[in-house]
C-alpha cells in the first residue's frame, strides 16, 4: 500500500483525516455488503436447484419409479401403463460398482507409489501431474477413447465399456485422497515399523493403510458420489437400454442417461419421471458426500 | 512435506523382500498404467481425427460448415471452438466475481460459526452432477432468461450502436450461448471459490494482524496484504475453473440450443466442443467422415483443456507443496 497525497494530507489536517477516514469506512462497508450478497447468490443457486428437485420431483416420486422399467409415453391416457425407472437404477448401480471396484484398487496402487516410494522421483512426479490433470479433464473425452478401445472391438455398446469409462474417472480420485492422507502419516510411525524388522511392503499394508483408513474410504466414498452423476461418457459406452438388464456385454441403461433422454422427450409424463431421476440421483450424491464429510471429520 | 519424504528403508533381503519387490512394481506399474491411460487418450483423439485433419487440412480449424450431406460433407471446427471459448470466458467472467466474494465472506467476515454450514453448502453446490444443473437450466433458468434477461438486454444494449447486435437476437427459444455461460458460471463457482479461500486461508496471521495494528480496514487488508500474497493461486484456481468450463458437457447441452451454425447474438443457439461430440457421436456411422471430424474436434479439446489445467496446476504448485 503506497502512501497517497491524501493520507499524507490526513496526517496534517483533522478535517481531511474525518473525510478520509470516512471514505475507507465506506468502501469496505460497500465490499462487505457486496461479499455477503455474493455469498447470498451462491446459497441462492443451491437452494433453487434442490428446491426444484424436491417439488418437481416429490410429485412424480411413487413406488413405480422404482418398481417399473421404461414405458413409452402415455398422451395423457390415464389408463396407459406408467413407466418407471428400474431399468436405471439397476444399471446404474452395477456400472458405478463396477467401475469402484476396477478404479479402486489402481487408485490405491499409484496414491501408494506417490507417497511411499517416489515422492520427488521424475517418474512419480509425472504421474501425479497426469493424474491430476485427468481429474479435471473433459469426461467426455473418456468416452471417445473406451469407445475406440472397447465398443468398436466388441461390436456396440455395452455396459463393461461404461464401467471402465467410469473407472478412469474413480483413479485420480482415489489417488489424490490416499497420497494426501498417506503423507499425514508420521514418519515416526514408518520407523517403529521398520524398527521391528517388517518389511516396507508390510509396513504400507499392514500399518499405514489402516492409519489412513478413514481418509482412504472418503476418497472412494467421493469417487462413486462422482460417477453415480456422469453422464458424457456413458452415452458414448453403454449407451443406454430401455428394460432391466444384467448383461454387461450389451447396452445397459443408467440413471443420468435415463434422465438426459427423458427430460429431453417433450412429453410431460416423461419429463415428471425424468425429475423423479434426478431427485433420486442428487439425493444418493449428496447423502454420499455427507457421509464422507463426517468420516473425514471424525478423524481429526 | 514433499521434501521430507519417506524414510530411506533398506530392508534385509532375508525377510520378505520378494514381497517387497512385488509391491512396489505394483504400485510402480498401476503409475504407468497413468501415464498409459492419458497417452491412449491423446493417440486414439487424434488417429480417430487423422482422416478429418488430413481431409480438411487446416481450414479445419477455420471452416464454419457442418454439412453432413453425403457427397457434399464438409466439416469445421470453428463454431464449436467459438461456442466453447465464448461461453467459457463469459462463466469465468459471472463467475470470479462472485466466488471472490464467497471466499472473502468465508475467510475474513463470516462469524466462526456461519464458516462451516456455509462452506460445506458451496460444497455440496461442487457435488451436485452436471446433469441436474443441465435439467435445472433447461426448466428453470433458461425460461427465466428468456422472459427477463434477453428482453431486457435486447431492448436496452440492444440499441446501442456497433455493439448492439451482440444482445439482439432473433432466437427467442431461451437456449443461447448466454444461457450455457450462466450454467457454466453457477458450475464452477464453488471451484473457484474453494481454492480461493484455501488459499486466503494460508496468508501467515501475522501478516495480516500487522496490517490491521495499522488502522487498515478489512477491505484494506484484502486489497494490499492477501490478494498480493495468493494471486498467483488465485489466477490458478481461475484457470482450473476454466479448464472445468471448456469441457463440461451435459449442462451445457441441455441450455445452448445445439446449433451447427455462427452465433452473432449472445442470445443465439450455437454449440460447443464437448456438445457437439455428445449429441452427433452416437449416431454417427464408424468410420465415416463425420466421425473422424468429431474424433479432430475431441482431440483439439484435450489440448485446449490440457494447456489450461497444466498452467493451472503450475500455478498452483506452490499451494500444493504448502
Amino acid at each position: 500500500m503506497s502512501i497517497t497525497t491524501a493520507q499524507m494530507m490526513a496526517g496534517r489536517d483533522p478535517a481531511a483525516a474525518k473525510s478520509l477516514g470516512r471514505r475507507r469506512h465506506r468502501a469496505d462497508l460497500i465490499v462487505t455488503y457486496a461479499c455477503y450478497a455474493a455469498t447470498a447468490i451462491g446459497l441462492l443457486f443451491l437452494a433453487s436447484i434442490l428446491a426444484t428437485l424436491v417439488w418437481r420431483g416429490a410429485a412424480a416420486l411413487d413406488w413405480t419409479v422404482f418398481s417399473k422399467e421404461f414405458e413409452p409415453t402415455t398422451y395423457g391416457d390415464p389408463t396407459a401403463p406408467r413407466g418407471g425407472l428400474l431399468h436405471a437404477i439397476v444399471g446404474s448401480l452395477i456400472q458405478t460398482a463396477i467401475g469402484t471396484a476396477i478404479g479402486t484398487p489402481i487408485g490405491l496402487l499409484v496414491g501408494t507409489y506417490l507417497a511411499e516410494y517416489a515422492r520427488t522421483s521424475p517418474l512419480g512426479n509425472a504421474v501425479r501431474f497426469v493424474s491430476d490433470v485427468l481429474l479435471s479433464a473433459p469426461s467426455i473425452l473418456i468416452g471417445l477413447f473406451i469407445y475406440t478401445l472397447v465398443v468398436l472391438p466388441l461390436g456396440g455398446f455395452s455396459g463393461w465399456a461404461g464401467s471402465l469409462a467410469l473407472a478412469i474417472i474413480v483413479v485420480p480420485v482415489v489417488v489424490r485422497t490416499t497420497e494426501d492422507m498417506l503423507q499425514l502419516i508420521p514418519n515416526t510411525l514408518r520407523e517403529a515399523v521398520i524398527g521391528l524388522g517388517a518389511p516396507k511392503w508390510k509396513m504400507i499394508t499392514l500399518v499405514c493403510y489402516k492409519a489412513a483408513l478413514s481418509g482412504i474410504a472418503t476418497g472412494v466414498l467421493l469417487a462413486v458420489a462422482r460417477i453415480a452423476g456422469e453422464t458424457a461418457p456413458l452415452l458414448l459406452t453403454s449407451f443406454g437400454n430401455n428394460v432391466v438388464t444384467g448383461d454387461l456385454s450389451n447396452a445397459m441403461a443408467s440413471l443420468p442417461i435415463a434422465i438426459y433422454q427423458q427430460a429431453n422427450s417433450g412429453f410431460p409424463d416423461l419429463i415428471e419421471i425424468a425429475w423423479a431421476g434426478a431427485l433420486i440421483v442428487t439425493a444418493g450424491v449428496l447423502f454420499i458426500n455427507v457421509v464422507a464429510r463426517v468420516l473425514l471429520r471424525s478423524r481429526h | 512435506m514433499q521434501a521430507a519424504g519417506p524414510p530411506a528403508v533398506k530392508t534385509r533381503r532375508s525377510t520378505g523382500s520378494l514381497g517387497d519387490i512385488i509391491f512396489e512394481w505394483m504400485c510402480r506399474g498401476a503409475g504407468i498404467l497413468v501415464l498409459l491411460t492419458l497417452g491412449g487418450i491423446i493417440l486414439t483423439l487424434f488417429l480417430g481425427g487423422l482422416q478429418a485433419f488430413q481431409a480438411f487440412g487446416l481450414s479445419f480449424l477455420t471452416s464454419t460448415d457442418w454439412n453432413p450431406v453425403e457427397g457434399r460433407e464438409s466439416y469445421g471446427a470453428f463454431v464449436a471452438i467459438f461456442g466453447t471459448i465464448v461461453t467459457s470466458v463469459l462463466a469465468i467472467a459471472f463467475a470470479v466475481p462472485v466466488a471472490f466474494g464467497v471466499a472473502f465472506f468465508l475467510t475474513e467476515l463470516a462469524p466462526p460459526w456461519l464458516k462451516r454450514p456455509v462452506g460445506t453448502a458451496i460444497e455440496l453446490l461442487a457435488a451436485v452432477p452436471s446433469i441436474i444443473y443441465g435439467m435445472w437450466g433447461l426448466f428453470v433458468l433458461v425460461p427465466f432468461v428468456q422472459q427477463n434477461i434477453q428482453l431486457a438486454f435486447g431492448e436496452t444494449l440492444g440499441a446501442i450502436p456497433l455493439v448492439g447486435f451482440l444482445f439482439a437476437s432473433n432466437s427467442f427459444a431461451g437456449t443461447s450461448l448466454f444461457a450455457a455461460a450462466l450454467v457454466l458460471a453457477i458450475m464452477i463457482l464453488p471451484f473457484i471459490a474453494a481454492t480461493m479461500r484455501d488459499v486466503f486461508d494460508q496468508v501467515p496471521p501475522v501478516y495480516k494482524e500487522s496490517a490491521y495494528g495499522l488502522g487498515a480496514t478489512r477491505w484494506e487488508v484484502m486489497k494490499g496484504v492477501v490478494l498480493p500474497y495468493t494471486r498467483i493461486s488465485v489466477v490458478g484456481g481461475i484457470m482450473l475453473g476454466l479448464g472445468r468450463a471448456l469441457g463440461e458437457t451435459m449442462a451445457v447441452t441441455f441450455v445452448i440450443g445445439n446449433a451447427n451454425r455462427m452465433a452473432t447474438s449472445l442470445f443465439d443457439p450455437s454449440t460447443t466442443i464437448a456438445s457437439i461430440v455428445a449429441m452427433e457421436f452416437p449416431e454417427s456411422l464408424n468410420g465415416s467422415l463425420k466421425q473422424s471430424a468429431l474424433f479432430a474436434l475431441g482431440f483439439l479439446l484435450f489440448v485446449i483443456s490440457f494447456v489450461v489445467l497444466a498452467t493451472s496446476r503450475y500455478l498452483l504448485r506452490s499451494r500444493l507443496k504448502a
